[in-house]
């Protein structure tokens, strides 16, 4: 009899639970800590559990130099996120890892994502299957100091709209002491920052190249547009003047200390910079050659379903994903974190474009490339050696793209999977 | 120890008139040595689990391919044949070697010459040990970040502000391939030193003042004390220094990498050392095999100077 009692009451013990869990579904979101992003999307998960009275949405984040590491270890430990954010480029070493999930085609259709989303979203596809959305896409852009274009006798309301005119006004600019030493740049120079996405994405096309073919797979710039595009930008410091890698450390920094004309940054720079209060700045588009070509570099952090999310926590995790990429989660990300919404109808509304600084990096994202990196942080250093050889070391422009081709192209070699 | 005879004796006592328990089958010696191992056990347990069998796991990972996403597959000599052919990896080897060579005598003579002389100031002693001491207490990072900035190029540079002052000309430091690395040798050195002033001059102290005494009576010179009395008798001192000197410039990875985040080991790699080149091929390609391989070197390189180094430095009989 006691036993029987017992038996019935781990019965309805055990029933209970599953119903509950039935009822209740809990999955992970993982993202690098970043305060204005953790904020967003606290914001986010609030709202989607609004929405969603059966699911709750734990955050988790981890700082951004040990996030890669902390996703691709939780996996082997099969305790990872179910929904995830990734950088675009890590996409081949995720998907190789069988980290990812392809997005399920009932819930999010081809045709849909590819008229909907601004083109780049193509850079989160693999064969047939997309691996992953963005709620936020970022550009570069021009930013200008307007105290230092007044007091170099710049019109602050018209800042340059071709390179000749960029290296105009960053010579107008530059100013040195009595030794010869700059204290103020006409203009960053910093390849470890965003100009090696300058370089190659832009420079190089509008030099007449392309950085790389076969889906980025071959390296293509050992070619006289890429030798012109090193040339141009390393005679920048050596010839032209208008500014010096590691000048006040950083470009960035330069530029925020007040002593730097211009800088070309992306959206993220934003909310630093809002805080900026001795001077005036303004953004403008990248600055066309002479033909009028422009190009830009536009990247992303994506969100994807982590393959292990079976069953309800699929369901769940679906429903989370279609949520933070829609309109309204993307308006919410915006006013947050300042990053433009990945869906064109978010993005050029009437108010984003007349917004002076949104605009800006709006038309760039018009005719943006996505560099497809194979091992980014490899190949940004490639890149940072490759300019370093020429400024600190005299090597020849020609020899310098040269190495720098046969360097990339191993690494993008060995990092096939 | 006279906790330890409480202990045993509490035991014994505990085993109460029955005559079976532990502690009266036992010898009192017997007795003290199982309790002393009982407490030895867990710490050499804990360093067993903690260290030796990640290093042995290192040695075999370093004969795989893993990179964490897939299992690790055995591939032989691989890695290290990879490693032996790696331009980096000889320059990353120099790299390392000058640090080593150069840093330890420097940052040693000078430490024996600040200790050598502040040993007989008297005037507010404790405060100069203090001071060189101070630095030694610090976070490599935050010294590293400041030291960075001192090097900074015009206009904000303040050692090149000071070159301008006096009519030097200005210096790229750590914006140049040839004078980087000694710039944040600089830093190690001086980060290290005061725990070498410290760790000399007690080393001073402990030579008895008779010595002296006796050669100032035999008419013996400064120069000749410190030659025939101070550093033979400071022999072990110094051993002691060097090896644990060696051993911080081989695993030198705070300053450099701290200093040179924008281009970790530039530029051009010419700051890199072996520490950062595994970190690099760990936890930025997730090479673990590749790393684990540079690791076994380190490894063998730390082995190797430790042992050359106490086998010249060894008391000759």
């Amino acid at each position: 009899m006691r036993k029987a009692t017992l038996f019935a009451g781990l019965v309805a013990g055990f029933s209970t639970f599953a119903f509950n869990a039935a009822q209740a579904v809990e999955i992970e979101y993982w993202q690098y800590v970043f305060d204005t992003r953790v904020k967003a999307m606290d914001q986010l998960i609030t709202e989607f559990q609004k929405a969603n009275p059966g699911i709750t949405v734990k955050q988790v984040t981890f700082p951004y130099a040990d996030y890669q590491t902390r996703v691709i270890a939780a996996n082997m430990a099969g305790n990872g996120p179910d929904v995830m954010q990734l950088f675009y480029g890590w996409l081949d070493k995720f998907v190789a890892g069988g980290l990812l999930a392809p997005l399920p085609k009932d819930a999010f259709p081809h045709a849909k994502i590819e008229s909907d989303f601004f083109p780049i979203v193509k850079a989160m596809k693999r064969g047939d299957d997309y691996y992953g959305l963005p709620t936020a896409v970022r550009s570069l852009a021009l930013f200008y100091n307007k105290k230092l274009f007044t007091e170099a006798g710049l019109d602050p309301n018209n800042p340059p709209k071709t390179l000749d005119e960029y290296v105009a006004a960053a010579q107008k600019i530059a100013k040195r002491d009595a030794s010869g030493n700059l204290i103020v740049e006409g203009s960053t120079l910093d390849m470890g920052g965003q100009d090696h996405q300058w370089w190659r994405e832009v420079l190089i096309r509008q030099f007449g190249g392309v950085p790389y073919t076969d889906n980025d797979q071959k390296v293509a710039y050992n070619s006289e547009a890429g030798v012109k595009a090193l040339k141009f930008y390393t005679s920048l410091q050596l010839e032209k003047k208008i500014g010096a890698a590691g000048f006040m450390d950083e470009g960035q920094a330069a530029f925020r200390g007040g002593k730097a004309g211009m800088t070309i940054d992306g959206t993220f720079r934003l909310g630093a910079f809002k805080s900026i209060k001795d001077f005036e700045w303004g953004v403008t588009e990248l600055p066309a050659n002479a033909q009028g070509v422009r190009s830009n570099y536009a990247s992303y952090f994506a969100n994807g379903i982590s393959a292990k999310a079976k069953g309800e926590e699929l369901e769940a995790s679906k429903k989370f994903l279609a949520y933070i990429t829609s309109p309204a989660a993307m308006d919410i990300w915006l006013k947050t974190v300042g990053e433009l919404p990945a869906l064109r109808s978010a993005a050029l509304t009437e108010a984003n474009l007349k917004d002076p600084i949104y605009a800006p990096f709006l038309k760039g994202l018009e005719y943006a490339h996505t560099t497809l990196f194979m091992d980014e942080a490899g190949q940004r250093q490639n890149a940072i050696d490759m300019a370093n050889r020429v400024l600190l070391q005299g090597q020849s422009v020609e020899d310098s793209i040269k190495q720098a081709a046969a360097a990339e192209q191993e690494i993008i070699d060995s990092a096939k999977p | 120890m006279a906790a330890i005879e409480q202990q045993g004796a509490a035991s014994g006592r505990s085993g109460g008139p029955g005559g079976t328990s532990f502690g009266d089958r036992f010898s009192m010696r017997t007795r003290r040595l199982v309790w002393v191992w009982s407490f030895l056990a867990l710490p050499i347990l804990f360093y067993a689990i903690i260290r030796f069998y990640p290093t042995f796991q290192a040695f075999y990972l370093s004969f795989t391919n893993w990179d964490l996403l897939r299992p690790a597959k055995f591939i032989g000599f691989a890695n290290y044949i990879k490693l032996f052919k790696d331009p980096q990896f000889w320059k990353v080897f120099k790299n390392t070697f000058t640090y080593l060579i150069i840093g330890t005598p420097i940052s040693l003579v000078t430490a024996f010459t600040i200790a050598f002389f502040l040993d007989r100031v008297r005037f507010m002693h404790n405060f100069i040990r203090a001071l060189y001491f101070l630095p030694f207490l610090t976070t490599a990072a935050a010294m590293a970040w400041v030291w960075r900035w001192f090097y900074q190029p015009p206009p904000i540079g303040v050692i090149n502000d000071v070159f301008s002052m006096l009519g030097i000309p200005q210096q790229p430091f750590i914006r140049s391939t040839d004078q980087a690395l000694f710039s944040i040798m600089v830093t190690a050195i001086w980060a290290g030193l005061g725990f070498q002033i410290i760790i000399f001059m007690a080393g001073l102290r402990a030579i008895p003042g008779t010595f002296y005494e006796a050669a100032r009576i035999d008419g013996l010179g400064e120069w000749a004390i410190l030659r025939k009395i101070t550093l033979p008798l400071l022999k072990p001192t110094t051993v002691f220094l060097v090896v644990f000197s060696s051993i911080g410039f081989l695993r030198i990875f705070d300053q450099v990498y701290n200093m040179t985040t924008n281009d970790p080991g530039g530029p051009l790699g010419s700051t890199k050392p072996l520490v950062l080149m595994i970190y690099q091929t760990a936890f930025n390609s997730y090479a673990m095999g590749y790393a684990a391989a540079q690791t076994v070197v380190l490894f063998t390189i730390l082995l190797i100077v430790s042992l050359l180094q106490l086998w010249i430095l060894r008391e000759k009989k």
